[in-house]
Parts: structure tokens; sequence; C-alpha cells
């Protein structure tokens, strides 16, 4: 059964249609992406799935549920837990604890417990500082914790973003353009995470803008042209289908862009 | 915050506490206004939001305690508590609709908040008393023990800064605060991770009304009177610039600005009529060289003793 099924979304900006009725399904465990070229539409489409923008039109469920026009907070709250192309990373917050907000979900408690502070909100507070410490590990960035996060350079913030992400625990991590920026070297530690993530059982969509990041490691890619879907794939189907080649690949090269 | 700091600011109130006089009249107010500081922090500091009319909740604790203590002869600890909660509770009815907007859109409804509270104390004449204001506040106390003593006055303020400053530093040191930091951060970024923006606003609006209040309450009883002036403009300009000076967002800047601000003009009052430009020009000076304010000072000689250390 497919954990994100989105039909016939269409979102019209005036008179630019930036999503016309696209219909996707990712399943519960797959890593998925989508494609396009600049303006395709794809920054739009996520931002309706994460609540971000209400759909003109179509429908979005998420786990058997409709999600079309739910809150932000909601959505996550479901452990659909996306990132953002432009970081959006908390100012004046160090590193690690970037990564701790993104416990919030995981945990619970508000002013009440945080004065009072009773054994299980210590307990959980000892967690939340495990656990960010841990992930930060796991994506690279452990002698970075205690850093001001502004002051990472653009790789490693998109990194703790994704840490961040995964500290909410999600069910399905949406990555908006996470290669975007990042270096050879950055990108191939990238993938290997997203793919870390994925074995762990969690579903992964993302956009991407790097064609070889995405038909490395992607089990199946969607292509976004002109805010229609242009076809649907495995990566192989993808780089050999005439039409995604002349749209976005450029026509006449093959397609290891 | 480094030792050297607290030192410093022991040193001041014993020394106060010990030679007495106009001082200690000065720094019960700092105290005061450090309450309100420290309020006003959790809003525009932790949550990153700008208001410019907490003075609004300042007037109903105030207004609250001068009516229900001399009208009604309430115990103060009653009228205190009880005007706390009617400012918590305007400032939810207020804050749902108004914390809906942004930037200077909530900067201008704030403002607005604050001269509509102004305009009410001084027109409402019967319950206010108008621009002629309330006298013979009875001064804090618990049943039969009243706190007459200017030092002891003092004292007790200290001890209701500190318990304000343990509050702020637990909330900033959570969960919670967390919450409220990152949505100072970044909304959009919070509001992916699953924080809900406007309730955690709501709560740091409320929780700086909170403070304001007592702040309020606790001015009638110290000065013994209360006007529409006290909780005017003069609040709003006088509270932001100790929570710039002091550092806006950390957990001591507000009650080390509201100290170093209350305490400069007094520094500065032999320069005569150069009092104003003399203090205005500190803290510009200030502003320039430490625009993270006061408490970023103490926090830079701990780094660098720490990098020397190791």
């Amino acid at each position: 059964m497919a954990l994100l099924k989105v039909s016939n979304l269409t979102k019209r900006f005036d008179g630019l249609l930036a999503n016309n009725g696209i219909d996707f399904e990712v399943p519960e465990g797959g890593l998925y992406a989508v494609i396009g070229p600049n303006g395709a539409g794809k920054t739009t489409f996520f931002n309706m799935i994460s609540g971000f923008l209400p759909p003109t039109s179509g429908k979005i469920e998420f786990a058997g549920r409709d999600i079309t026009r739910e809150r932000q907070d909601r959505i996550a709250a479901m452990g659909l837990i996306r990132t953002f192309q432009l970081v959006q990373l908390f100012k004046g917050m160090t590193v690690v604890e970037n990564v701790e907000v993104g416990c919030h979900l995981a945990t619970s408690g508000g002013v009440a417990a945080a004065l009072m502070r009773p054994s299980w909100y210590r307990k959980q507070e000892m967690g939340v500082r495990d656990t960010a410490r841990e992930l930060l590990a796991f994506v690279g960035l452990a002698e970075q914790a205690d850093l001001d996060a502004e002051l990472l350079p653009y790789g490693q913030q998109r990194l703790l973003e994704v840490a961040r992400a995964l500290a909410a625990k999600p069910r399905m991590l949406l990555l908006d353009e996470p290669a975007a920026g990042l270096n050879t070297h950055e990108t191939d530690a990238l993938a290997g995470i997203i793919q870390k993530v994925n074995a762990r059982g969690v579903t992964v969509l993302l956009i991407e803008h790097d064609v070889g990041l995405v038909t490395r490691i992607a089990h199946r890619i969607a292509v976004l042209d002109f805010g229609r879907k242009l076809t649907e794939g495995t990566p192989d189907e993808i780089t050999r289908h005439p039409e995604v080649i002349a749209a976005y690949l450029g026509t006449g090269d093959s397609a290891d862009a | 915050m480094s030792v050297g700091c607290v030192l410093v600011v022991g040193l001041l109130f014993g020394a106060v506490l010990v030679y007495g006089g106009y001082l200690i009249t000065v720094l019960q107010l700092a105290m005061i206004y450090g309450i309100f500081c420290l309020g006003l922090n959790f809003f525009m500091g932790y949550t990153g939001q700008a208001s410019f009319g907490q003075n609004a909740f300042a007037a109903i604790g105030g207004y609250g305690t001068a009516i229900l203590c001399v009208e009604y002869k309430w115990e103060p600890a009653l009228a205190l508590v009880f005007s706390m909660a009617a400012a918590g509770l305007t400032s939810l009815v207020v804050g749902y609709p108004t914390l809906r907007l942004r930037g200077h859109y909530l900067a201008m409804a704030t403002f607005a908040l604050g001269l509509i509270t102004y305009d009410i104390s001084v027109q409402w004449t019967s319950l206010t008393q108008g621009y002629m204001g309330y006298a013979g506040i009875p001064p804090l106390g618990i049943g039969p023990f009243t706190i007459e003593d200017e030092r002891l006055k003092l004292l007790c303020l200290v001890v209701l800064l500190l318990i304000g400053l343990w509050i702020s530093q637990r909330l900033r040191d959570s969960r919670f605060g967390r919450a409220l930091r990152a949505i100072s951060g970044s909304e959009n970024g919070a509001a992916a991770l699953g924080i809900r923006i406007s309730r955690y606003k709501l709560a740091a609006f409320v929780i700086a009304a909170l403070y304001a209040s007592a702040a309020g309450s606790l001015f009638a009883h110290v000065v013994g009177f209360i006007s529409p002036e006290v909780f005017g403009l003069q609040m709003v300009v006088v509270t932001f610039t100790m929570l710039y000076v002091g550092g806006i967002g950390t957990v001591y800047g507000p009650a080390l600005g509201a100290i170093v601000a209350s305490l400069l003009p007094e520094i500065f009052r032999s320069a005569g009529r150069f009092q104003d430009i003399a203090y205005s020009a500190v803290l510009l000076l200030m502003l320039i060289f430490e625009p993270k304010g006061l408490s970023a000072l103490a926090g830079l000689v701990r780094s660098r003793r720490a990098k020397s250390g190791g």
C-alpha cells in the first residue's frame, strides 16, 4: 500500500500552472525521487505535500489519511518531516541544540514539566541530549556539535538539517534538494546517509537537481516538466526515456550527466 | 554567567544595603524593571517577537493591586496573584488574534494595546482616578507582617527577581524553551518539526504578561503611588533599553540591563544638565561595542579563559 498518495494535485498561481494534475505514489520503505529542470514545480509540489502551501485542487493522502490542507505541524506529527532547499537553521542556537529541537515531536512536556522537572522529564532531557549527539555523529558533524549553527559551512548546514529532521523520528522524510551546493565528496557522503536512513525503514522522497545522485540511489524517479509529470520509472528507464533526455538532460547526449 | 559578574553585583548590593540612602530606591526600581524585562525577554528574546505593549499588563497589575488594596482592603499577596491572573487572561484574549500578525504589524498592534490601556487609565476616572492616580497603596506584606523597612523591601525584591530568573532559566533550557528559540530562529523550520507556532507564541506572550503584571503590582506596593504615566510610553523605552543593553535572548541579560540602565543616570548625576547626554552616549557606546549586550561580555571573559585553559 502506498504510504504517500498524491492524486490530481494542481496548484495555480494566477495565470501560472505550477503543478498540473500530478499523480504520484510512494510505497512504505521506498526511496523515491522527483527531478526536473528549474521552475518545473518541484518545490511547489513539496510545499503542498508538507502543508506549507494549499493546493488549488487535488488530494494528498499520507498513511491512509487525507492531509490536504492540514496544518504543517500536524503533518509533521504524523511522521512526514521535510527539509528545505534554503536551509532553515535555528539562528542563535548551537549545532547540537538545533538537533535537540528536532526531538520535539518525539518528546513531551510543557511549562509545568520544565519547572518541576520530574524524574521522567529529566530522563527524557538526557535522552534528547544523547540522541542529538548520536545523530550528529551519524551525519559526521560530531566535532561541530557545540559551534554556533550559523558558523557552519553551507554543506554542513544541509547535513545538520538532515540530522535535525531525523531527530523527529520521521516515518517519511522529504528532502528538498539536499545536495544543492555540496561538492562531490560531500554529495557522496550524503548519498550514503540517505541510503542508511532508508535502510532503517524510513521512506524517503527527495527532490534533486543532481541527476547523478538520484539515478544512483533512488528506486524510482518521477520527472516534472512545466508543472506536469512527464514520466515515472526506474533510474534506468528514466535515463533512457527520450522525452526526459530532451526536456532535462539535453538532446543528443548520453544520460550520465 | 561568570563569577566576576556575580561578585560585582553582589558587592554593589552589599554596599548599597550598608550605606543606604537614595540608591536603595534606585535598586528597588531596578529590581522591578528587571522582573518586567525578564518577562519581555520570553517574548522578544527567546521567541524573537516584537511587543511594544507589555506596559499594558504592568498597568493591569499596578491598578489591580491599587484598587483591590485601597478600595477593598485586600491582602497584598492575594491582590498581586489576582492581578496576575487578570493580566494573564487578558493577554490570552488579546494575544490570540493579535499574534497572527508578524514583524512590524505585530509591533504596531502591540503598540496600540499599550496606548489603549494608557487611555483607559486616564479616561475611566471612576475606576482609575485618572491623572490623579492612586495614592496610599500599602506596602508588601502577608497577614500582620508588612515590609516597611526600605532595606528589607529591596531584599524582598531581590529574592523575587531571583525567583523570576530561576523560572526563566529553567524554561529556557527545556523542551518548551527550545521550541520558543526555534521559532525565533526560523518559523518554517520549527513548523516542519511539528512545533505549533501559534500556541508557543501565545504561551510566551502570556508569560511575559504575568511577569509584567507582577512588576506593576510590586511597583504599586514599593512606591505607594501609581498614575497612568508610570505605565506609559516611558516604560516601553526604558525597558527596551534595559533589554538590549543587558543582552536580549540571554538568561541574565534582562536583569543585568535593568541594574546597569538604572544606575547609569545616577553615576552621571554630577554632570548636571549634561546628565542625559552622558547617559545616552554611554548607552550608544555599549551598543556599538557590545551589540549582543553586557551579558555577552561576561560570556566573552569565560570563553577566553576556557581557551587559554585548554
